[in-house]
């Protein structure tokens, strides 16, 4: 593992396959009465939001709490331009403070890697959302999410550990402005999956022909071939920049309903990054179908950011000590 | 005898020669001229250029006196071998009257480092509605004949067709920043792969190439004279080209950094490679040394845009556009064209002196190194490197992109009227 997670660009496929089988193993401290570890006593991870973003926040502050981290939350809303302090100031007050960890969203691509990469601080950066960047420990709780639901139709690799290889993902939205689309396309490369990007064409990036993903305008045809579908969250704010014309067309043409869950496999999950926008993107009763393990993501979400945690600042010793008696 | 005598120097890359210099001109070249009672250069076999001409610098001043000065922002064109900038209007309050083109250029003056001509805004406070008192700093004590809204798009069809129209009364002409603003909305940089992967907001590249092509369109239409600033795309190139081989009256800048640097680095997220136009991809960059070499773009421009530290340590995309440039010209010149056989040192002297000057209707900067002629001078050690130390450069701000690369070719010399405005060693 590199020293930060800024993008799952950075994470090779045995470092993946390590966060999610770490995250399994961790994922067992949920299940017990006293869902506390040692791990991290005396470590402090700081949660740097400049964003808010509730779920994604609490996540991160269970994760390190399970771990025994001291965890401090900073939210500095607004960016350096409109007011207050500089991410550079920011950055060398919590490095004065002693931050190990640094959790940090930021509406700016980059910011994250500018705090890993400018000299300002010494800690571990985690990526947790930058603007329309990356997400990267949403890739990674989707794909222990898949993971887990559909273990028995990955396909054997060459060699080495089955990932997710041969699983078919849909990834259907706003793509161009999604910063989970980005990360879950390089992870679910790298763990063997194929990747098929649904969007109006005014929703897919420049250049998106070199992604190493299938391509298509639209949905119905997707939706019998793949194991999964993500459903990317509409901002409301797109309404207005004439991506499409208004959000009944959006969600006439790619919303999730009834009539579309029924044209998927009988397997095959669906999936969302939260919050939804019911009725846009996704009606209620697909967001609420059985195929549906929206709420299993967030649960996950917190196994995989405590095995993140815990591979950055504590790499070297075991993830569960003996006297816990887990293996 | 009096005066200063440029001891075994090579006018444009030729023969070793000694130049003496009186009373501001040229007043004899040849070999071994006696050196007695005068003051001696040793050039050791320096380059001799016609003093360089930067027809895009930002000086900062008025206004954000904390990133440049005039004062600090020519002493560095002087260490970089300038002895003319044209000063872009971006300033605070803008350069759009004569009293604010008066003051810029006094401030020139009375800095003496080089000649500094001010650009006059097009529009009043660069707002692209109506037309700023161009006559009137034509015929103001900066006799303004470059008029430009810099750091903005003259994107009003209407605006700028008058606006073309109407600098032929005094020899002028429109230098226009080719930028759509519709389509260009909170863009970081060049739109594409890369763009596309960082999640940065993308700059495409026919923002520039529309308005470059309406512009082209309308100069013919018109019989008028046009700039074109940092011209950034092979599209733009092409646009330039055809215009040029129907008889447009057009020039084109390109800048020395879209000469060397391309968008890759914007992978950093580090701001000191955020500009605007931004960098662009490798064919971009190969097409505009090409067209540098044949003269399609006619000069280098340096986009000189000193900015303070807190306005670039920051996130990419609150950071300010601009990098330093007056100090690195050259020498990225020299990489990108020189060392790569594009361009002799005449071709040099001629895209950053020769037609700069002209383009801006300077008369006594750009000319030819002979007796008789103002000695505006530059002394260039074609051989020696340097390493780049945003600490050593003589501009207030730091936003180099060229930080810590070593560069070609080191100034000697530079003489503005025959008087030293920067010496690497000593006079003897």
């Amino acid at each position: 593992m590199k020293r930060h997670l800024l993008s799952t660009a950075d994470l090779d496929r045995s470092d993946a396959l390590l966060v999610l089988d770490t995250a399994e193993e961790l994922a067992r401290v949920a299940d017990r009465p006293i869902k506390k570890m040692p791990t991290l006593r005396g470590r402090t991870v700081v949660n740097l939001f400049y964003e808010d973003s509730t779920r994604t926040r609490i996540s991160f502050e269970a994760a390190a709490k399970r771990l025994s981290a001291d965890v401090i939350n900073f939210s500095a809303k607004g960016s350096s331009v409109s007011k207050g302090e500089s991410l550079k100031d920011t950055a060398l007050t919590l490095a004065a403070m002693g931050a190990d960890a640094v959790v940090v969203r930021h509406s700016m691509s980059g910011a994250p890697h500018r705090l890993a990469h400018a000299d300002w601080l010494d800690a571990h950066v985690i990526n947790a959302g930058d603007g329309t960047h990356e997400h990267p420990t949403q890739a990674l709780l989707d794909a222990f999410t898949l993971r887990r639901h559909l273990r028995d139709r990955v396909e054997t690799p060459a060699s080495g550990a089955p990932a997710l290889d041969g699983l078919h993902v849909a990834i259907v939205g706003d793509v161009l402005h999604s910063r989970v689309a980005r990360s879950n396309v390089h992870l679910l490369n790298t763990l063997g999956a194929r990747v098929t990007l649904v969007a109006p064409p005014t929703l897919m990036p420049m250049n998106i022909e070199d992604w190493s993903c299938e391509l298509s305008y639209a949905l119905d045809p997707v939706l019998p071939e793949v194991d999964a579908v993500m459903m990317l969250r509409v901002q409301s704010e797109r309404m207005d920049g004439s991506f499409f014309p208004s959000a009944r067309e959006y969600s006439r043409r790619y919303g999730l309903d009834e009539r579309r869950l029924n044209l998927m496999a009988e397997h095959a999950l669906v999936m969302h990054p939260g919050p939804m926008n019911r009725g846009l993107e996704i009606s209620a009763s697909a967001a609420d179908s059985p195929r549906s393990v929206i709420v299993e993501q967030v649960r996950n979400g917190v196994s995989v950011r405590m095995a993140v945690l815990y591979l950055l600042l504590s790499g070297s010793e075991p993830a569960i000590g003996h006297q816990e008696g887990v293996a | 005898m009096s005066g200063l005598v440029l001891r075994r120097v090579r006018p444009l890359g030729g023969d070793e020669v000694d130049v003496l210099i009186q009373d501001g001109l040229i007043a004899a070249i040849g070999a071994e001229l006696p050196v007695t009672e005068v003051d001696v250069i040793e050039g050791n076999g320096a380059v001799l250029l016609p003093g360089l001409v930067d027809l895009h610098t930002h000086l900062r001043e008025p206004g954000r006196e904390d990133a440049e000065t005039v004062e600090s922002g020519t002493f560095a064109a002087a260490r970089g071998g300038f002895t003319a900038v044209f000063a872009m209007a971006n300033t605070t309050p803008v350069a759009d009257s004569a009293a604010v083109v008066e003051q810029v250029w006094r401030l020139g003056q009375e800095a003496g480092h080089c000649d500094v001509h001010p650009v006059g805004a097009v529009s009043v406070g660069l707002r692209g509605e109506q037309l700023a008192e161009l006559g009137t700093m034509a015929d103001s004590a900066a006799q303004v004949r470059v008029f430009s809204d810099d750091g903005h798009c003259v994107s009003d069809a209407l605006l700028m067709r008058r606006a073309l129209e109407y600098v032929k009364a005094f020899d002028g002409v429109v230098a226009q920043h080719a930028q759509e603003p519709s389509l260009t909305a909170g863009a970081d940089m060049n739109e594409g792969a890369v763009s596309a992967s960082l999640g940065l907001r993308g700059w495409p590249r026919v923002a520039e190439e529309a308005i470059i092509a309406r512009d082209l369109m309308l100069t013919e239409y018109l019989g008028s004279r046009l700039h074109l600033c940092h011209v950034s795309t092979a599209g733009s190139v092409e646009l330039v080209r055809q215009a040029k081989a129907r008889g447009v009256d057009v020039s084109a800048e390109v800048t020395p950094h879209h000469l060397m640097l391309t968008e890759e680095f914007a992978r950093s997220y580090d701001p000191v490679f955020k500009v605007n136009p931004p960098l662009r991809t490798a064919s971009d960059l190969e097409a505009l040394r090409e067209a540098l070499a044949d003269g399609t773009i006619d000069v280098v421009g340096t986009d000189h845009a000193p900015h303070a530290d807190e306005d670039k340590d920051s996130e990419w995309s609150c950071a300010s556009f601009g990098m330093l440039g007056l100090q690195t010209a050259l020498s990225v010149v020299v990489e990108a064209m020189v060392r790569t056989g594009r361009l002799d040192w005449a071709g040099i002297a001629d895209r950053m002196s020769i037609r700069p000057a002209s383009i801006g209707r300077l008369t006594d900067q750009g000319r030819p190194i002979a007796v008789g002629e103002p000695a505006n001078l530059t002394l260039v050690d074609a051989e020696a490197d340097w390493v780049v130390d945003p600490l050593e450069l003589g501009s207030l701000s730091r936003n180099s992109p060229f930080a810590g690369r070593t560069l070609p070719a080191v100034i000697v010399a530079t003489l503005l009227r025959g008087r030293p405005t920067y010496l690497k060693g000593a006079v003897r």
